[in-house]
């Protein structure tokens, strides 16, 4: 599936692409009760323009799919919630800053994002 | 043809459940939004077909999603329910303070003569209004703006804003009922509110009859006598004949005051259900008997309700928002469990049948009376 979001957001970080407002696609993998929330199948691919970053990935999630907002972040106080995780290239993003660079790999499309939901519960 | 739906929210989705008037036969249709708690499933007195359910996760957070159909498809609407202006702080089971932070939406209240206007009550306890079909939710901030509210605490199952009574012939009257906090009053709309806990008596806090910090369980009204209201509290079957400016117990020849659910009978304003349970430590019936117990004195005088009801080895809960009544010229009583059974009686209580056995635990019902 492609995506057609476009989020613009400040870049923290240079490199060629976001000095030149390169737009990428990334790839964002959702948990089974996000995909049926947003009718949709487990990979979405979400354009984001400038340096990929957790926040830039997440507007952009929730600009193309409005009902994601408040499920993946508090609405009160914009932070992931405590029982969502994110994953890529095999390590825990969870704790960077919103505003990091995503690793190249999911810059580049090459890797997915993955939104995952803690296993906790019963 | 008239015909009722009862609507189900467990802890893992929601269902809808149909009969005909003789509510012999039923089917089930469901699970709506399965895997996630669904605290609360209710219809539009002004607009049967108009339903709302409060859907939430741990893991997810909060939805709420409307029904404009009688449950057959339904649409997320709004889901940001923002505390109004600076939050403050309430009491923590430890005794610190702790910033007001929403949880989840308990208890879903649409206006009796408005489809568009619903009411939430939310944990950590906040009272919400959307006037617009749930698009859009805002807090009537007077509530929780109440000189008393520092001093809320928790009970076992979180600060929760769990029962909204609106009174019919008085727009403006409307009550809340908070754990641990109590009940309140509104005669204005919901802009300001007082404590209305007078004649309350709770042993389990410093002071037993303290103007706030009542574990109220669930208020019951009935709709022809809105002065009258019926409480079960954490302990104790409580009635108020003064629109909750005082209260006196009703507890009467019960086996045991404690309980959850309080409903009254659709016909018959002075007869009431509860479902006692042992105790605040053994959440399951007397005996392993679960029995509905009914008065037709308004209080004091109970009957137990048992046929068709386990009678040996039952050890479910009836919790406070899971039982219900229809409006049909014999009253249908219904309540979930627990264990995830659903029991129907088409009358008024004297016989119960199983009208689905094996849902999740049922954490509320509802009933609506169709044309």
């Amino acid at each position: 599936m492609t995506g057609d979001s476009t989020v613009t957001g400040d870049s923290t970080v240079t490199g060629d692409r976001a000095a030149s407002g390169a737009s990428a696609i990334i790839r964002v993998v959702l948990p089974a009760h996000l995909r049926t929330l947003a009718e949709t199948g487990s990979e979405v691919e979400l354009t984001v323009t400038g340096q990929a970053t957790q926040r830039l990935v997440l507007d952009a999630l929730e600009a193309r799919y409005p009902v994601l907002r408040g499920t993946i972040r508090d609405h009160a106080t914009g932070r992931r919630r405590a029982f969502i995780r994110f994953y890529a290239c095999e390590q825990d993003l969870s704790n960077e800053l919103p505003d990091s660079p995503l690793p190249g790999a999911v810059a580049s499309g090459a890797e997915p994002f993955l939104i995952v939901g803690a296993m906790a519960g019963g | 043809m008239t015909a009722v739906r009862v609507l189900v929210g467990t802890h893992k989705g929601a269902f809808v459940l149909t009969s005909d008037g003789k509510r012999e036969h039923w089917e089930i249709n469901g699970p709506y939004f399965g895997g996630w708690d669904v605290y609360h499933v209710t219809g539009s007195p002004a607009d049967p077909d108009r339903l709302y359910a409060s859907q939430s996760t741990g893991w997810f957070g909060q939805l709420i999603q409307r029904s404009d159909d009688g449950g057959r498809s339904w649409q997320p609407v709004g889901n940001e329910f923002a505390y109004d202006g600076e939050a403050g702080t309430h009491l923590w089971y430890d005794g610190t303070p702790r910033p007001w932070t929403f949880t989840r939406v308990w208890h879903l209240e649409p206006s009796p003569a408005d489809p568009d206007t619903v009411y939430a009550g939310a944990e950590d306890a906040a009272l919400f209004r959307s006037a617009d079909g749930g698009k859009t939710w805002q807090e009537l901030p007077g509530l929780r703006g109440h000189e008393t509210a520092p001093s809320w605490a928790p009970g076992a199952g979180g600060m929760c804003l769990h029962t909204i009574v609106l009174d019919p012939a008085n727009p403006g009257r409307m009550f809340a009922a908070i754990s641990a906090a109590g009940v309140f009053r509104s005669d204005d709309g919901g802009t300001t509110w007082r404590p209305a806990n007078r004649g309350l008596r709770s042993e389990g806090i410093p002071d037993p009859d303290a103007e706030v910090g009542h574990c109220v369980h669930r208020i019951a009204m009935h709709p022809s006598r809105p002065d009258v209201l019926f409480m079960q509290k954490h302990w104790d079957v409580m009635r108020s004949d003064d629109a909750g400016e005082s209260w006196q117990e009703v507890s009467g020849d019960l086996p045991t005051d404690f309980g959850f659910p309080v409903a009254v009978h659709s016909r018959e304003p002075e007869t009431v259900y509860v479902v006692p349970i042992t105790s605040d430590s053994l959440h399951y019936p007397p005996d392993g008997r679960l029995r509905v117990y009914r008065s037709r004195t308004g209080g004091h005088e109970w009957e137990p309700l048992t046929s068709g009801l386990p009678q040996s080895n039952c050890y479910v809960n009836v919790l406070r928002d899971a039982m219900a009544t229809d409006s049909l010229d014999e009253c249908g009583v219904y309540f979930g469990t627990t264990g995830g059974q659903v029991y129907a009686s088409a009358d008024a209580g004297d016989h119960w049948e199983t009208i689905a056995a094996n849902l999740p635990a049922v954490l509320s019902v509802e009933a609506q009376t169709l044309p």
